[in-house]
């Protein structure tokens, strides 16, 4: 049993705060992103529970065990770092064969081992070469082959896809996923780009500020965000905040009414802009076009919904014209109500 | 029109560049072949002026002379063993010194590298006196062991800072791949960071060789009878004939020049970091 628990930690650089009590728990085998904008501490958090800075407050166990404390090599686990950290005086096979050399593995299961993450990551034909004579992606690889061979209870990967290309990396990452699965190792993947971690992920913590904002599977990240800020950050395009009036626990939308979780003031709609249908003309909430904007396989409409903008996408089967007024069709299930002080989402209507 | 403004600029920039690189080159060049010329010329050469070009009538005599006077091979053994001792101690304790100042915040870490740069802010002329005193008391006073210890002081400084620009060229995420696959810290050192910096080390080593092989104050003042190359010259020349004169100091910068000439890729890589 290799699960982690990471009980409300905190770390502080000086005055500034990068860690504000994050508090998560991964269960074995389990692949969880940190997801978050640049800057918002995620780096920091893996370091944290790979031993390489210590928390300011807060407590960490790996398999039951706490590891506060511990040096990195004690903690039974093996990291991909950002900038591959491949070592650049040995072959590709010694690094990859480096951690199971540090355990003190006879020659033969060292060779049996390197050979199976060497072939899983398709890098045998480089084995004898120095790293700077490969390409990014194949140093990416070397990394995740290092991490690999020593078999570890837990595999941490800090933004390893951030430096290649578009094309590898789509590529690296069906990869990634397909190893990693038949591996079974707990996973913990950091990355600011959501669709890694929307494709990658078992389930996905938020981070936002130093915070975990909210923890769910993909699906329930995308549907029900839990804060303005998941919503905004998850989501091509972006989740839609349209405030409205509420009037005695309803909201009128076109000649609708929906029912909401508060009575009065005001509410913010959350939307996501391919939930909605196109209205039967003069019906539906009124949304003015000021751009259509065809994709081929959608299209995106950029406008404004009761003043304030927004971006939906019809069927590509649709055609609007600039500057027209079209009237969209919500369901009910698939919106997201959020009160308008603190950003913060009403739970899903059961 | 502007490109022609532009292509002006830049030949300006250029002759610049170029004059620059002459007048470097004349400061260092100018000085060594005067000597060499002299050293070359004979005893008639010398004095001669205008000077010719190149030296007429070579002569070796002055070297081999040079050569075989007494005690000039002895006090070559008593320079590369202090020269030896300032490698050592100025690696085994700069190194470790540099790595702290690279890897490690600590409080009062400015002012201990203003602490290491201001040991060569005192005049060496000024300590003579208490320090022969001093290393007469230790029973250090006219021995090698001696002269390495205080060439060991002026190097260090220089190592110290010199190690932290290589270590900071080593890559931190390295190291700390190294530990999470399994190195304590010290392992991680001689394994990943002590390889990657070895030729800046081994160019330090020879930076600090340099400057106890030059050294002639300190040498000259700690000794009597066990002198080192530079300081047994001083005394032994300043009786001789001019161009034997030259011919010793020509011999003198060779060893530096050859040590540097062959290092000169680590010195370059050195700059480059230690810059930044
Ligand atoms: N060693 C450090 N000293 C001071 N501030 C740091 C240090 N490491 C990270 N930070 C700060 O902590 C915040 C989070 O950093 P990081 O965890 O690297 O973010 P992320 O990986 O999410 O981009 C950033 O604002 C960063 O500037
Ligand atoms: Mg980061």
């Amino acid at each position: 049993m290799t699960n982690i628990v990471i009980d409300n930690i905190r770390k502080s650089f000086g005055p500034f705060q990068a860690l504000k009590d994050v508090s998560l728990t991964i269960n074995d085998g389990e692949f969880v992103s940190l997801l978050g904008p640049s800057g918002c501490g995620k780096t920091t958090l893996l370091r944290i529970i790979a031993g390489l800075e210590t928390a300011t407050s807060g407590d960490i166990s790996i398999g039951g065990r706490s590891v506060i404390g511990l040096p990195p090599k004690d903690r039974g686990l093996a990291m991909v770092f950002q900038n591959y950290a491949v070592f650049p005086h040995m072959t590709v096979y010694e690094n990859v064969a480096f951690g199971l050399r540090m355990q003190k593995a006879d020659e033969a299961r060292v060779r049996k081992q390197v050979e199976k993450a060497a072939g899983l990551l398709h890098i045998e034909p480089y084995l004898d070469r120095y790293p700077n004579k490969l390409s990014g992606g194949q140093r990416q690889r070397v990394a995740v082959a290092r991490a690999l061979a020593v078999e570890p209870g837990v595999l941490l990967m800090d933004e390893p896809l951030s430096n290649l290309d578009a094309l590898l990396r789509l590529e690296m990452r069906t990869e990634l996923k397909t190893v990693l699965q038949s591996a079974g190792t707990t996973t913990i993947y950091v990355t600011h780009d959501q669709t890694e971690a929307m494709g990658l992920s078992d389930r996905i913590a938020v981070v936002h500020d130093g915070r975990i904002e909210q923890v769910g599977t993909p699906v329930e990240i995308y549907n029900h965000p839990a804060t303005r800020f998941v919503g905004g950050f998850i989501g091509n395009p972006p989740m839609n905040f349209i405030t409205m009036p509420v009037l005695a626990g309803q909201v009128a939308i076109g000649s609708e009414s929906f029912s909401v979780p508060t009575s009065s003031g005001d509410i913010v709609l959350g939307l996501r802009g391919e939930t909605v249908e196109r209205a039967p003309s003069g019906q539906g909430l009124e949304m003015q076009v000021r751009v259509a904007e065809p994709m081929g396989s959608h299209l995106l409409l950029t406008g404004s919904i009761l003043d304030q903008p927004a971006r939906v996408i019809l069927p590509a089967t649709e055609t609007v014209r600039n500057g027209e007024t079209v009237g969209l069709t919500l369901d009910a299930k698939r919106v997201t109500w959020l009160s308008p002080e603190d950003g913060v989402s009403y739970p899903a209507a059961a | 029109m502007s490109t022609a403004r532009n292509a002006g600029f830049i030949s300006a920039r250029r002759l610049l560049l170029w004059s620059g690189i002459v007048a470097l080159c004349a400061w260092v060049l100018v000085p060594i072949y005067l000597v060499a010329l002299g050293a070359l010329g004979g005893r008639s050469g010398v004095y001669q002026w205008p000077k010719t070009i190149l030296p007429t009538n070579v002569s070796l005599q002055p070297f081999i002379l040079f050569l075989k006077t007494e005690g000039v091979f002895q006090s070559f053994l008593n320079s590369l063993g202090a020269a030896g001792i300032t490698v050592t101690l100025s690696i085994l304790l700069g190194a470790p010194a540099g790595y702290a100042l690279a890897r490690y915040d600590f409080r009062g870490k400015d002012s201990f590298r203003l602490l290491v740069l201001l040991t060569r802010a005192f005049p060496l002329a000024i300590l003579a006196l208490p320090l022969t005193v001093s290393f007469i008391r230790l029973g250090l006073y006219d021995t090698v062991v001696g002269v390495g210890l205080i060439h060991t002081v002026l190097a260090l400084p220089f190592a110290a800072l010199v190690t932290q620009g290589i270590f900071l060229g080593v890559p931190r995420e390295l190291e700390e791949a190294a530990w999470v696959f399994g190195c304590t810290r010290i392992q991680a050192f001689f394994k990943i960071v002590a390889p990657l910096a070895l030729p800046g080390l081994v160019a330090t080593a020879v930076f600090a060789f340099v400057i106890s092989w030059n050294e002639v104050f300190a040498a000259s003042v700690l000794t009597v009878r066990h002198r080192t190359l530079t300081a047994y010259l001083l005394t032994v020349l300043s009786e001789s004939p001019m161009h034997y004169r030259f011919a010793g100091g020509l011999l003198l910068i060779l060893p530096s020049v050859v040590f540097i000439f062959a290092v000169r890729r680590y010195l370059f890589a050195i700059w480059g970091i230690s810059s930044k």
